[in-house]
This record gives C-alpha cells, structure tokens and sequence, in this order.
C-alpha cells in the first residue's frame, strides 16, 4: 500500500473534570483517549469500533480538528493538522469531513439543499454556474435529482437525509471522510442502500474512511482495517480478517459474540459458532462483566501493543 | 391443542382522516401466541409493530382508534374491557418493557420503590413487604448488590441496569405475557447481549410468553421460536424462525434478509453488494396482496 495520508502518532486526550464544592476542590481528570496511534493509506476505510464511552468519537474529533489533543501528533501527508504549526480551518476542511450519524440534525432546517451544499463552496471562492455544476454533479452521485436541490431537509426521508448529509461532506472533495454512526439511525433496507452508495463512492472518488461505529457487522462488511478500543486504548488492531475470524483480545472475541445475527442465533453459517478460539493472552485485565472495568479517572496501567501476527497487534500488560 | 394466549384476529387500527374517513394503520393482522413461547414481530420504522403492541396493552392513543378485529387473552377481548379492567390486567398478566427506560422510570422516585409499587397495587402487599419483595425482584434480574441499588435513583444508573429494572418490575407479578418493544435498541451490543439473554432465560425459567418487537432480524432470531414480518400495517408474512430464515417466500421478507450484512459472509463469499430492497421489488403498493402466513402445524419448533 501507498504512504499514509494520515498519521496519529500517540493521541491522548484528557478532560479536566472538576470536583465539584465551592472551592472546587478535588479536580479529576479524565482519561479519553490514551496513547493512540493508527495510520490511513489512500482508498482505505479503516473501523474504530467500541463501545459508548471508549473514546472512539473523540478520536474521531481530534482528527477533525474539533478536539484539541492533549498530547501527541496528527500528520495529513507528513504535515501536522494539530497543534501548533496546525492549518487554518479553511485550509483543513479540505483534508477531512465528516458524516453525522443524525442527518437531520446536522442540517438547518431553513436551508434548501441547494443552499446548504453552496455555502462551503463559496467560502472556498466557488460561485455562480460552476458552483451549480459542482451542486448538480454531487447530487446526482449520491443518488439524488438536482431538481431535489430545492428543496428543505424535512422534505426528505431519512435516506435521503442521510444522502445529502453525505453530499455535504463530499462538495469540498476532501481527501478523508469520517463517518460517525453513518447508519445506526436508519432502516434495514434503507442502511443497505446507503452501505452501497458509500463503497460505491470510495471508489468513484478515492476516498479514505475513517468510520466510527458498534455495528460489527456493518464493520466487517465495509472495513479494511479494524480499531478495537476500550475504555480509552486501542486494545486490538489489524486487517479486517484477522479481526474477525481470529479476535485474540477477550473484549474483541466479547464484542464479536454479543452480535445478534440470524446466521449465529440459528446454528448455521457464521464464523462464531463451532470454532475454539484460542486461549487468551497473559496479561489481559478486563472483566467479563464490566464490574472490573479500569477507572477512567486514573491512567491505565502500563501496557503495550505486541504483535501476533502481520499487521495484527493486541494490548499486552507490561510484564 | 392448548389455546392460544393471546389471539390477535383481523385487528384494524385507523387515523380518523377528516369526513368520516380512516387511513389505515393496521390493516387485519392476525396472529396467536401459545403459552409460554417466543413470537418476534419485525418490520421498519412504521411498519405498525409498535401500534400493535400498544393495541394489545390498550394503551392506543387517541386519535388511534381500533376500528375491528379482536385481541383475545385467554378467551376474552381486550378490546371490550374498561378502562379499570384493562388497568388491572396490565402490569399483573401483561406486562411491558419499552426501548428506552429512562422516560418509563419515575426519576424522583427510588427504583426499589417503584418495583414495591407493583407488589402494592396488583397483589395488596404492604410498602414495608413490597420493598423487600422489590429487592428479590432486583436479585432476579442479576442486578448485583441489590439491597444497595434499591436505593438508587434511576439516573444513578447505567442504561443496562435500568433495562433490569424495567424487567424486574415488568416480571414482579409474574406475569402470562410480557411486551417487549425493541427493549435494547438504545444499548451497547454487549449489554444487549446480557439483556438478552436474561429475557430468555426468566421467560423460559417462568413460562412467560413473550412478544418481541424489534426492527432487528439478528435479535428476533435469536429470542423467538415464531416470527412476523410486518410491511404497511399488514403481516405478510409469519413462519418459524429457522423457517423464516431459511427459506423467505415473501419478497419484502427476501429482500429485508439480502440487506443485512451477516457476520462472515465477507471471509467465506467475499463482499457481495447488499441487495437494495428497491432494485427487486417492482411495485411496493403491490407488497401486502400476498401473505405467506405458515400453519403451525407445519413443521413444529426446533
């Protein structure tokens, strides 16, 4: 694969909590991201999965320039994003954007389509019929009419919300998309829909996918690489494959195995079933149920990243 | 044949549209529960599951309007009872679990209390003795420490625990059926997992019948023995579960399976486009003509 488009090199994030009291004394700090890192070569779609609280969104937001980090570097093609030295936000809304998980949310209810795709591209000094152009030509890829332009969100339905909330993110043609929950809010048919639209893009336009999502198995269908985190670590990564078919962290092998699917509920197909799983690795901390989940107020115990296979690394404790 | 517990036949719901005119809601849906057993209803967002479930707890509000059909439990018709009969049922034989349990909890109240009031008002306990049945319902649910969390707010709480709370005082008064409505959607899929897995387990353990409604296949599929699938406010189709899954007849129900993206398939056919449910179906106006509803008789439970 090409160089990365994207490095994190040893993101942490920490929140200031306070303690609460009049002297607000007893001031915590919360520990968001821990030690991150990850690179994102060219055409990839790269899954951070995890469950509520594990950081992933934050992560997410750092790189979108939303999250200052407290430590650590973000590098878009060998330049640093964050941080000192860091590009104008006009500058890196053309590095990354990002799909919401709530279309309608995210877009102003008084604003046509039209006028919502055009305004970026006049802040970036795109006007009159190219600006047209570009507006048509987007809505047509994402499978609207330029006539649909005209019209106001809460004209549309959920999919079609989904739709022009991933059109907006595309009109700058940003190198890297970040994709919050892009289909935890919709239907079944209209999820597939939208799961085709958004490879069939990635490879129209070359796109890098960061996507953030619970969804395993939307994860595995639309993933290159996997992020598996937890409370605040990367505890597994590697490709897709060796994620699912052979999860070496007990919290990835626990998250794989609480998907409800059809195939694994009813005892044919699916990987889950019949398969040993190897044993788990020394060292590994986590209870099963969450009672002895790590406290997010104190930093994790000192471990590391150990390879056990190519590109495949779990999160050992220091020996 | 034992008789079913519950017996939705024929159930119309309507909107009243201006001018004496009803849009269709629900239009005829029909379907049995046995004592005892596991039936999913599936279908998407207005599909008319969840105005089923309410019809069946009575709890339609206006302007819903049930305008035909019956809901029979255990021989007599919900639809007919008062106000005050149905308030009486609900709760003590049929009780219900909702998606999110924070709007169903009472915030100012402590959870054990609000479980002591079901022991107080459908089996005439006192506070003090409902209290202490409150704490052993909390047990039940595998809530641990649960003299302490009786105490507890439910904003105190994480969203698994209160599910447990709403199901510990969903089954307090042990009851025929439980209405759970897409009780996990809100959760972590770990958590769901657990939530799950106790539905089933107290449900077999205390012959509990359940109907289950959840816009997903994979939950439905590993909770129930009997599924339908719900299209525009029409059944079009109810089967066994393996059945159902192994062999869709209706087109909506093969085209909602080809949509979902199954855990493996990727490792063992590679990625294959999800079938988009618009490119088979030519006509959707034309989907709730046909209904595949499969005779119990045919093929009996795994």
């Amino acid at each position: 694969m090409s160089a990365p488009i994207l490095e994190v090199d040893n993101l942490h994030v920490r929140f200031p909590i306070s303690g609460g009291g009049i002297l607000g004394t007893g001031k915590r700090t919360l520990y968001a991201v821990t030690g991150v890192s990850f690179s994102l070569a060219k055409g990839e779609c790269l899954s951070i999965v995890g469950e509520s609280g594990c950081g992933k969104s934050t992560t997410a937001l750092s790189i979108m320039g939303l999250q200052e980090p407290s430590e650590g570097t973000i590098r878009f093609k060998g330049k640093p994003i964050a941080g000192p030295g860091a590009p104008s936000r006009m500058a890196r809304a053309k590095v990354a954007q990002m799909v919401f998980q709530d279309p309608y949310a995210s877009l102003n209810p008084r604003q046509t389509v039209n006028a919502s795709l055009a305004q970026p591209l006049r802040l970036h000094g795109i006007t009159g019929s190219e600006a047209a152009d570009r507006i048509a030509k987007m809505l047509r890829s994402v499978g609207l009419t330029p006539e649909q332009g005209t019209r106001y969100p809460h004209e549309f339905s959920g999919g079609q919300r989904q739709r022009i909330g991933i059109a907006r993110a595309l009109i700058l043609e940003p190198e890297i998309v970040v994709l919050d929950e892009p289909v935890s809010a919709l239907d079944v048919s209209i999820r597939a829909q939208i799961i085709n639209l958004l490879l069939d893009l990635q490879d129209d336009f070359g796109l890098s996918y960061i996507m953030i999502s619970h969804d395993l198995s939307v994860v595995e269908h639309m993933s290159d690489r996997v992020l598996v985190m937890f409370f605040s670590q990367i505890v597994e990564q590697g490709g897709w494959k060796e994620i699912f078919e052979n999860p070496q962290h007990p919290y990835t092998r626990r998250l794989i195995d609480a998907i409800p699917d059809p195939d694994v509920a009813l005892g044919h197909g699916g990987v889950a079933t019949g398969v040993t799983q190897p044993a788990a690795p020394a060292g590994w901390r986590f209870g099963s149920d969450g009672s002895t989940a790590p406290n997010v107020f104190s930093p994790p115990e000192p471990s590391e990243l150990v390879d056990v296979g190519p590109e495949h690394k779990v999160r050992l404790l220091r020996a | 044949m034992t008789d079913p517990l519950l017996e939705v036949k024929d159930l119309h719901v309507g909107l009243p549209a201006g001018g004496g005119r009803m849009y269709p809601i629900l239009q005829g849906v029909s379907f049995k529960i046995m004592p005892g057993e596991a039936f999913g209803l599936v279908g998407e967002s207005g599909s008319g599951k969840s105005v089923t479930s309410l019809a069946t707890m009575g709890l339609l509000k206006r302007p819903l309007r049930a305008t035909g059909g019956e809901i029979l439990f255990r021989g007599r018709d919900l639809l007919k009872l008062s106000r005050r009969e149905m308030r009486k049922l609900r709760g003590d034989r049929v009780a219900m679990i909702f998606q999110e349990p924070m709007t169903a909890l009472n915030p100012l109240v402590t959870v054990g209390r609000q479980i002591a009031e079901m022991f107080y008002l459908h089996q005439g306990k006192s506070w003090a003795e409902g209290e202490k049945l409150a704490v052993e319902a909390l047990a039940n649910v595998r809530v641990p420490n649960p003299d302490r969390r009786a105490k507890n707010y439910p904003h105190q709480m994480s969203g698994g625990l209160r599910q447990r709370v709403m199901i510990a005082m969903a089954m307090a008064c042990d009851p025929d059926l439980l209405i759970a409505d897409e009780p996990t959607t809100a959760l972590d899929v770990t958590v769901q997992a657990e939530v799950l897995r106790l539905i089933k387990e107290l449900c077999t353990e205390r012959g509990t019948a359940v109907l289950f409604i959840s816009h997903d296949l994979g939950v439905i599929a590993s909770t129930c023995q009997r599924v339908g699938v719900m299209y525009a406010g029409t059944l079009v189709e109810e089967n066994w579960t393996e059945a159902l899954f192994a062999d869709p007849r209706h087109e909506y129900t093969r085209g909602l399976l080809g949509a979902l993206p199954r855990l493996g398939s990727r490792s063992s056919h590679g990625r294959q486009r999800l079938v988009d449910i618009d490119s088979i179906i030519d006509d959707r106006s034309k989907l709730t003509q046909t209904r595949f509803i499969s005779p119990r008789e045919e093929g009996a439970p795994a």
